[in-house]
């Protein structure tokens, strides 16, 4: 059978979610093993077996939370070289990113980056990523010695715990941390303040872009968003025009959504920002340009501008609610 | 100090993209090919350490001749001159190709800090980055929306989903910045005209000694297959005649949102 590895990201102990995806296809593709480093990943274990770890890999040295990439890459080439792992999958996330391009540097092997899915063919890897804001699926086969490395889209796998639970085999392992030479390290962590439901986890989602003019335009997106029990989004182009700060941005360089209603208020719909977005479920959209391509995604499209509909949405959803 | 920035020329990001079914790449011709504008903020970011402390800004890409015209845009921004990978058995590399390539063709040149935009506009696997730190056993700062250089080490503010974290590296060391972190300038025109006379090197894969290990000779993947998604049910569009707002929320009590 072959041996499918998951990169477990954990924070003090708790799996990121889309560790959870990522072990919910690894176990339909082979025998599965996740990697759990860092201060308290042995806490990790119960969970990543629930959603189908066979076997999990535990080192608590605080080298992988404070320094980049290099220690997890240190220690992921010679596991891999003691087990040889057919198949290893990583979240396309910060640190996935980097220690995954790192680590096919390291072993010559293909790496396959934005996937959405990794299927069986012919007795080895079929990965399937969407391009052109997932317009089109290319489906790709590694031509390099195993293992095939490749990063999962976030919320590409719908994370579902396994049907039969048994405690995963563990092998803490404690020798000291090769960091590699030299390294990047991380003096300090800054939060920055959000207000109502996150944005992964919302299910209703009230997102803008450059068409709202102004950023303090965003001022009614979030009236509209608190009517609504709706977090608040945003388009790169407003990110970079500094509007708003990274942690609102959705789309192939920022976060991937997929709430039950998506309502996109003067965003174009560039390839950039659909691909975090098309996978909601109704998408509602407000644009004067009757070609924006958002259009083309959306179940109702409203042709308008946005500053003079938005406050009449309010009002008349304040009516409706009988405020 | 002296800063090397890798750029790439990408078809203009505005124009939809389109696969050849046959070829399986993107199709190229008839699009303008353009500086990939993530990149513009690495070039950004570089000209203004050197701007700053002296030293020199190289540009560094790899792809066809006419890549060399992305180049000549970072020169007319600023930088100071260029080295262009471009050989025909590189043609369709992938990202581990393109890191070896960019660090065989760096080999001789000092440099402190090495720039990239944190990935590709068309491509976006920001892999060559990462690859690129390993093949030189640098460090690796990415996703930096804010760089300062100082007493031989780089700091940055680096993106997480809730904030930043404050990395810090010595030099040399790789960085990849994100949009955000500056406001590229446009080339005036006498930054166009003096960028012609400036000099851009070109290396092919034998003077880089990568003959038969870079390229299509190297492939670590092949697309096998490119289909069109299933598309999304075509929608209601409707334009406002002062009852936009009255449709959405009737939508949105149909979906019992409200």
């Amino acid at each position: 059978m072959a041996g499918v590895w998951v990169f477990a990201e954990t924070v003090d102990g708790t799996p990121a979610p889309v560790v959870l995806e990522l072990l919910t296809k690894a176990r339909s593709l082979g025998e599965t093993t996740a990697i759990a480093f860092g201060p308290g990943a042995s806490k990790s274990v119960q969970t990543l077996g629930k959603y189908g770890a066979k076997k999990v890999y535990v080192h608590e040295d605080p080298a992988f939370r404070d320094i980049l990439a290099t220690p997890a890459v240190e220690l992921l080439a010679s596991l891999i070289e003691k087990d040889q792992p057919d198949l290893m999958i990583f979240g396309m996330t910060y640190d996935g990113r980097d220690v995954a391009s790192r680590l096919s540097a390291r072993l010559s092997s293909a790496l396959i980056a934005n996937a959405s899915d990794v299927v069986k063919k012919d007795g080895g890897w079929a990965i399937i990523t969407p391009v052109f804001g997932g317009s089109l699926l290319v489906t790709t086969v590694p031509r390099a010695k195993a293992p095939t490395l490749v990063l999962i889209r976030p919320k590409a796998v719908a994370a579902e715990p396994a049907a039969s639970e048994a405690a995963p085999q563990v092998e803490t392992l404690s020798d000291p941390v090769e960091p590699g030479q030299p390294v990047a390290r991380v003096l300090r962590r800054e939060k920055e303040k959000a207000s109502g439901p996150k944005l992964e986890d919302a299910a209703i989602i009230v997102s803008g872009g450059r068409g709202l003019g102004a950023p303090e335009n965003f001022k009614m997106l979030d009236e509209l968003a608190a009517e609504l029990g709706a977090a608040v989004g945003a388009s790169r182009a407003v990110v970079d025009a500094g509007w708003k700060p990274y942690s609102f941005q959705i789309g192939q360089t920022g976060k991937t959504v997929k709430p039950t209603v998506y309502i996109a208020l003067g965003i174009s719909g560039a390839m950039q920002h659909t691909v975090g977005m098309k996978g909601a479920k109704t998408i509602i959209a407000i644009n004067k340009d009757p070609e924006a391509p958002i259009f083309k995604l959306a179940d109702l499209g409203v042709i308008g501008d946005v500053h003079k509909i938005v406050p009449q949405l309010i009002q008349e959803i304040r009516a409706r609610k009988g405020k | 100090m002296n800063v090397l920035v890798c750029v790439k020329q990408i078809p203009d990001p505005n124009v939809p993209g389109k696969l050849d079914p046959q070829t399986k790449r993107m199709v190229r011709e008839g699009v303008d090919a353009v500086l990939d504008p993530g990149d513009e903020h690495a070039v950004e970011a570089g000209l203004q350490l050197v701007e700053k402390d002296g030293g020199e800004a190289t540009i560094i890409s790899m792809g066809p001749p006419r890549a060399m015209d992305a180049i000549r845009r970072a020169l007319a921004m600023g930088a100071h001159r260029g080295i262009l990978i471009t050989d025909p058995g590189l043609e369709n590399s992938d990202a581990l190709s393109t890191a070896r390539a960019i660090a065989a063709a760096i080999e001789d040149q000092s440099y402190e800090l090495i720039i990239c935009g944190t990935e590709s506009t068309d491509g976006s696997s920001g892999a060559v980055p990462a690859q690129l730190a390993e093949l030189l056993g640098l460090p690796l700062l990415s996703f930096a929306k804010k760089l300062e250089v100082s007493n031989g080490k780089a700091q940055i503010d680096r993106q997480t989903d809730d904030g930043y974290d404050v990395v810090e590296a010595a030099l040399p060391a790789v960085v990849t910045v994100t949009g955000g972190i500056n406001e590229a300038r446009y080339p005036a025109l006498r930054g166009i005209m003096q960028a012609k006379n400036k000099e851009i090197k070109q290396l092919g894969l034998k003077d880089l000694g990568l003959d038969g290990k870079a390229g299509r000779a190297a492939l670590t993947e092949e697309v096998i297959e490119i289909k069109a998604a299933e598309a999304r049910k075509a929608g209601e569009i409707v334009e406002d005649k002062g009852d936009g707002a009255k449709r959405v929320a009737d939508y949105l009590v149909e979906l019992k949102v409200i």
